[in-house]
Order: C-alpha cells, then sequence, then structure tokens
C-alpha cells in the first residue's frame, strides 16, 4: 500500500514530466471556469451595480434572495440544470447534457450571486461617496454605472476572484452535470474524487497540489495588483 | 473681461422652499431671487442650513414644500464641495471624464481636443506637473484646485461652493478664492458659503444670512457688514455666535 510519502513524490513526478492526461484535466478545468466566471462578471457587475443604484418594491427581497444564493450548494445547482438540460427537461433538445459547456451553465448559476451580491456592496459604497458629485454633472443613475464600476475596478477584481474560487474548487455540480468523462468532461475536482475512490492516490493529490497552486497564484496576483493601486490611487 | 459680452445669467427663484426631514424642520420656508453676475455669499452658525439652501438651489435636494425656478431655461452650472470628490483616476483623467458629459466646450478651448482642453484647464489652474498623477494623493489643495479646473471646462453660468476653503491652508486659500474671482470676471455667477467672516468681506455683493434654518437677510455686502438689520447677524458679525 502507498504511504503518504511515496504518494507524494509520485505526484510531483506526474506534475515535473507534464503528464499528458493530468495536463489535458488542468486544461478543461480552466477552461470551464474560467469561461463560466467571464460570463458570470458580464452579467453580474452591471446587475449589482444597478440593484445597487435603483430603488424599487421588492429590492430588498432580492438582495437577501442574491446573498442566499452565494451558498446554494453546488449539487442543488447541479440538480437543476441536470433537470434542465436532460432529455426529457425543457432544453433537453440542446443535447447539452454531459458537456463543457453544461458545465459552465452550472457554474455560471453558483458564481453569478456571488459576484452581483459583493459588486453591490462595493458600488453602493462608492455611490454613497460619489453621488452628490455624479448628481451635480447631471449624470443618469444608468451613465453612473460604468463610471462606478470602473472606479471600484480594484475591488471588484477581488469580487471576481471570489467567484472564481467558488468555481475552481466545486465538485457537486461539474460531477452531476458534466458526470466525470474521461477526455471529455473531466475536471480536477471530479479526478480528485475518483482517483481517491480508485485508490490512486498520487494522481489525486498531484491534482491537489496543481489545484492548490493555480488558486494561490491567482490570488497572489490580484493581491499584488489591489495593493499597487491602492497605494498609487489613494 | 468679458463679463459684458456674455448673456445675462438667468435668474434664480425660490418660492417658500422648505425643507423637512423626518419631522425636523431644516429650512423654514424661505422666498429668495437671485439674478445678475453677483458673488453672493450665504452666512451664517453651523448648523444654519447654508450647505442645505445651496443644495436645493442647486438642484441636488427637492425640497419638501416650494419651488425652486429658473426663469427661462436652467442655466449650465457645476459645484465645488467642502471635500472633493475626485475619481480614482489621473487629475487628466478626471477632466477629460466631465468633458465626456459636457460636449460644449468653453468658447476659447473650441476645436481643442479633449486631452488639450484638460491640459489647458490644469494649466490656468496651476496644475500641468501633476496631470498623471492620480486625483486622490494630491494634496488637499491641489485636490481643490482640480475641482475648480473641472468646473472651469463645465464653463458654468453659476458656480455653486460649499464652504470650499474650510479644510486648506493661506496658500491655497488664496489660489481658491482668485479662481472664484476669476470664475466671476468671466461672467459666472457665484453662489458659496462660508463660515469665515474675512472670506465673506473679501468677495461678497451680497449676503444671505441664515440662522436656525431661517433666512434672516439678503442684503448688500456693504450694508451687511456695516449694519445688520437683525440682532443674530450682529451677533454673527461680533463674533458672539457659535459657529
Amino acid at each position: 500500500m502507498l504511504t503518504s510519502d511515496n504518494a507524494f513524490s509520485t505526484a510531483l513526478a506526474l506534475i515535473l514530466n507534464m503528464d499528458d492526461a493530468l495536463i489535458s484535466i488542468v486544461v478543461l478545468s480552466l477552461q470551464v471556469s474560467l469561461m463560466a466566471v467571464f460570463i458570470a462578471s458580464l452579467m453580474a457587475l452591471p446587475l449589482g451595480a444597478a440593484l445597487a443604484l435603483w430603488r424599487f418594491p421588492g429590492r430588498n427581497v432580492v438582495i437577501v434572495a442574491l446573498n442566499a444564493l452565494m451558498g446554494l450548494p453546488p449539487v442543488v445547482a447541479g440538480l437543476c440544470v441536470y433537470l434542465l438540460l436532460s432529455r426529457a427537461g425543457p432544453l433537453g433538445e440542446w443535447g447539452l447534457l454531459f458537456t463543457p459547456t453544461a458545465m459552465v451553465i452550472a457554474q455560471v448559476i453558483l458564481v453569478l450571486p456571488i459576484i452581483a451580491a459583493l459588486t453591490r456592496q462595493q458600488v453602493e459604497a462608492l455611490h454613497g461617496e460619489y453621488a452628490e458629485q455624479l448628481n451635480s454633472l447631471g449624470l443618469t443613475r444608468s451613465r453612473m454605472i460604468p463610471t462606478l464600476l470602473w472606479d471600484a475596478r480594484f475591488a471588484l477584481l477581488t469580487v471576481i476572484l471570489a467567484g472564481f474560487g467558488r468555481a475552481s474548487a466545486e465538485v457537486g455540480a461539474v460531477m452531476i452535470v458534466g458526470g466525470n468523462i474521461d477526455g471529455v468532461t473531466r475536471v480536477m475536482t471530479t479526478s480528485i474524487v475518483l482517483e481517491t475512490s480508485k485508490g490512486n492516490l498520487p494522481m489525486a493529490l498531484g491534482l491537489g497540489i496543481i489545484l492548490l497552486t493555480l488558486v494561490t497564484m491567482i490570488n497572489a496576483i490580484a493581491h499584488v495588483i489591489g495593493e499597487t493601486a491602492k497605494r498609487r490611487l489613494g | 473681461m468679458n463679463a459684458h459680452h456674455t448673456p445675462p445669467v438667468a435668474a434664480l427663484e425660490l418660492d417658500s422652499v422648505s425643507f423637512i426631514h423626518r419631522g425636523h424642520t431644516l429650512l423654514k420656508p424661505t422666498t429668495l431671487r437671485l439674478a445678475g453676475c453677483q458673488r453672493t455669499l450665504i452666512m451664517g452658525p453651523n448648523g444654519a442650513g447654508k450647505s442645505l439652501l445651496m443644495r436645493l438651489a442647486h438642484g441636488l435636494l427637492t425640497p419638501t414644500n416650494g419651488t425652486v425656478r429658473w426663469q427661462g431655461e436652467p442655466p449650465p452650472q457645476a459645484m465645488v464641495f467642502q471635500r472633493p470628490v475626485l475619481l480614482r483616476r489621473s487629475a487628466l483623467d478626471n477632466l477629460t471624464f466631465v468633458l465626456a458629459i459636457n460636449k460644449t466646450p468653453r468658447p476659447e478651448l473650441k476645436g481643442l481636443s479633449r486631452k488639450a482642453q484638460a491640459m489647458s484647464a490644469l494649466e490656468k489652474f496651476g496644475l500641468p506637473h501633476l496631470a498623471r498623477r492620480p486625483a486622490r494623493v494630491l494634496s488637499g489643495g491641489e485636490q481643490q484646485r482640480l475641482a475648480l479646473a473641472r468646473a472651469w471646462l463645465l464653463n458654468p453660468q453659476v458656480l455653486f461652493l460649499d464652504e470650499p476653503t474650510s479644510a486648506l491652508d493661506p496658500a491655497a486659500i488664496k489660489a481658491v478664492e482668485d479662481a472664484v474671482l476669476e470664475f466671476h470676471h468671466s461672467g459666472t455667477r457665484i453662489v458659496m458659503t462660508t463660515h469665515d467672516l474675512h472670506q465673506a468681506r473679501r468677495l461678497a455683493n451680497d449676503v444671505l444670512f441664515l440662522h436656525n434654518g431661517e433666512l434672516l437677510e439678503h442684503t448688500l455686502a456693504n450694508d451687511f457688514f456695516k449694519a445688520p438689520a437683525s440682532r443674530d447677524a450682529e451677533a454673527f458679525i461680533r463674533g458672539e455666535l457659535v459657529w
């Protein structure tokens, strides 16, 4: 039986040898999560900003719902997308179940509430500071949105990263809608589950190390950008 | 310079304007008329309603009762705040931002690119060397000058200033007061709040005196400082009213 020590060294060897299976899994994982975060950001940033600026009946309900959805269990999101995309489901004709596209859709649903809710908070705070000046300049609320999003850009970078963290770490949704098919929908988290249950600990550990390293690197870059900006822009 | 060439500034009329917030009357019904190209200073102790009156006049707040009305088209206006609100961008980008909103350039800058207009405003206010610097790391005085440069580019016929010098050192105060006179000289009506009596004496053509949310006087500056009509104003000038 493998001890964790030689599992670790085998894992490092897999990484250093750029094992083909490993690389394709890492690439697909990044493609799915980055695409999901990109699409979710396109929708959630303006949505969060609009929610910060407009007062309408039911606004608080929407905010509470968004905040609650930040904690949506990935398996539930996966199940919902599964029901939508399965052959008998309303969007079954599209034949998307068990494709990377289905995984992107599920992750968009997971990430969108996080980005929208946190964007709302950031933009609302910034609007408190800018409102009088922008009103004095005669800006309408819809024209304030790009200004506020741009001026909150560094805080929003952290928000988007929080979304990416969620997307890259979750396993439940991609497992259900992707099916963990070798070479098609197998990503890092689903392989870790599979390899662990098979007892192939070096592979599982190798993937775990890569996942951790990627997430750490991306967060480090964002931290440096944010700190530099804070120092430079005051 | 060209004050007599510019068209007269539309008169602003406040008709029984009051402002009530959560049951507290912050401004009692106020009627006044601002016409011509004057330098009107709004004075009074803290909490008198000076900033409130200015925000109502500028349209940032809607009165609870009464109407704020311009005779004719509302003229181009700008406002400079006590603490300048600058965008998290370079000094130059703060200026090109308002040029993108306000499409009509100052007549003397017509035909120039936005960047060139912004640079000429920076030069006018002594900030050209700071063009690339992020606006929010500038000193207090530089920030306020940048806010004035921004207002300058909007080519306002009416300029509102809310205690623009209260956080500045004497040199910066002088720069702001010079800028105010420059605006006025080019045909802009000035409406400004201050609690600095000396500043008011230097700048005012006429004075609005407020106390406890009530407009007590609207008189020419000379008359106000020589012989105030109300006892509160007299006490204020003697320095007996709490600021």
